[in-house]
């Protein structure tokens, strides 16, 4: 027994998941050969759990950008933005951010889980409220243990419940409602337009989350925000560069005036390194190309509906509509460890997720679509899916005549 | 044995609906320990509760509150100050 007994039922549950096939948690690719394909135990695993949406990992500009900036300014930055200094692609990068989204300031974090935590615990405070979505992700469940505002949870994607929240409040104290443009579980989208009028009437601010959505939705790629049609509603928008824009760190953009009195109010912003200028060049250059080629969503759109369309034809329970994220939703636990285990056998990867990461206790294999798979790789997925799925029983044998 | 009272009732009269019937339920019941609930359930119970008083219980109160007691006592805090 040691300092870590607490975590014992953790270990039970994690030795019994390894007992059952591959370690989900512990993947290891011996070499990624391009955004949708890498080597496992000497054979290729098309990658379908990486978030790369628009496949930029391996865009030649983006490499060459980061490779310029790491002979021009070397590997690190060593310090803090507020200690150290900023480099001026920190602040091109946060203009740049700025401009996309036709706000007044931009910020840019480590990581997307550190922007989440910043800009959460620190614009609201004591006598403050939260208002949270259940099924929000960690990094903002987290900013709202940092910070010291009173946290409300309504039930996922309900704005009458929301509205209910917001009422038993007292009229004293801001309050900051907080949403993800796309759930990165199951892959719906916030019914933004009617939280944001809810928002609107009770006086609160709002934020979105568009961490699995830039680059995504909206004409421009704004996210979910532009799509619905409500950016004048959202007053600080947050991301990351490690889905789209295909390197790491985070952002948040708004058009507060006083808005950059965070640099020196955030902590997580003030007491971490800043991001290396290599990372900080090729994500420049992914958000040149994210607005540049429209193309790169066009692709990623019409590549996420065949795969969803597929995988709905073969009468798999899914998550949501069409978006990049397809969730293949399983009753049972024991199942979607096996299904998963089979798939990454057979040369196919992608995310296994399990209570309590996964909404309603369910067990989800979570697929992400890169604008970069081929025709042929979305295609081989379905197949594989669909051998796996009559495998085990969950779907039942297709008739011969449907194969042809 | 204490008796229950009214908002105890409550409380147990909802546990009920998602508690194995063989298990017994006191006021010093732990919720998270005894009944066998995961999170999600709890959460839902919860939920559930503060529609039945028209309260919301902030998060970071849920940590000081173990038996079905303890959740008593933070419902009327709540209603105390509103």
């Amino acid at each position: 027994m040691t300092i870590l007994e607490k975590f014992s039922h953790l270990r039970v549950a994690y030795e019994q998941l390894r007992s059952l096939g591959s370690d989900p948690f512990t993947v290891r690719f011996d070499g990624v050969l391009s955004p949708t394909e890498g080597l496992r135990e000497g054979r290729r695993t098309i990658l379908f759990g990486t978030n790369n949406y628009l496949g930029l990992t391996f865009d030649p500009s983006c490499i060459e950008a980061g490779i310029e900036a790491l002979m021009q300014s070397g590997t690190g930055t060593t310090g803090s933005r507020i200690a150290n200094g900023s480099y001026d692609a920190h602040t091109r990068l946060e203009q740049a951010l700025a401009d996309f989204y036709g706000r007044r300031r931009g910020m840019v974090f480590t990581t997307g889980y550190q922007a989440n935590l910043g800009i959460i615990s620190t614009v609201v405070g004591k006598g403050d409220y939260l208002i949270l979505d259940a099924d929000s992700h960690a990094s903002i469940y987290d900013g709202a243990r940092l910070g010291t505002a009173q946290v409300i949870r309504f039930r996922h994607n309900d704005p009458e419940d929301l509205r209910k929240r917001l009422a038993r409040l007292p009229q004293a104290g801001n309050k900051l409602i907080v949403v993800e443009g796309i759930y990165s579980m199951m892959g719906d989208t916030a019914p933004l337009r009617e939280i944001a009028q809810v928002k609107a009437e009770a006086g609160a601010y709002l934020l979105v989350d568009e961490a699995h959505s830039l680059g995504v939705l909206g004409r421009q790629g704004r996210g979910l925000a532009e799509a619905a049609g409500v950016e004048a509603d959202v007053d600080f928008i947050v991301g990351t560069f490690s889905k789209t824009l295909g390197s790491i760190g985070g952002f948040c953009v708004s058009d507060l005036p006083d808005f950059d009195v965070l640099r020196v109010a955030c902590r997580p912003y003030m007491f971490t390194a800043s991001l290396p200028p290599t990372l900080v060049a090729s994500t420049l250059q992914a958000l040149n190309r994210l607005q540049s080629d429209p193309g790169l969503r066009a692709r990623l759109l019409s590549n996420s509906r065949r795969f969803h369309s597929g995988l709905d034809r073969l009468g798999f329970r899914l998550g949501a509509d069409a978006t990049p994220i397809v969730a293949v939703v399983l009753e049972d636990r024991d199942l979607a460890v096996a299904f998963w285990n089979r798939l990454l056998e057979a040369g196919l990867y992608v995310n296994l997720a399990l209570p309590p990461a996964t909404p309603d206790g369910s067990a989800i294999l979570r697929s992400s679509v890169s604008a970069a798979h081929t025709v042929q790789q979305i295609d081989t997925a379905i197949g594989l899916f669909a051998a796996v799925g009559e495998e085990l029983g969950v779907l039942s044998p297709r008739p011969l005549a449907a194969m042809a | 044995m204490h008796a229950l009272d009214a908002l105890e009732e409550r409380i147990v009269a909802e546990l009920r609906a998602v508690v194995d019937p063989n298990i017994e339920i006191s006021r010093n019941t732990d919720i998270s320990r005894d009944l066998g609930l995961d999170s999600l359930t709890i959460m839902n119970f919860v939920m559930k509760l503060e529609d039945a008083f028209d309260l919301s219980i902030p998060l970071e109160r849920l940590p000081e509150i173990q038996t079905v007691a303890d959740l008593a006592k933070t419902i009327r805090d709540i209603q105390a100050k509103v």
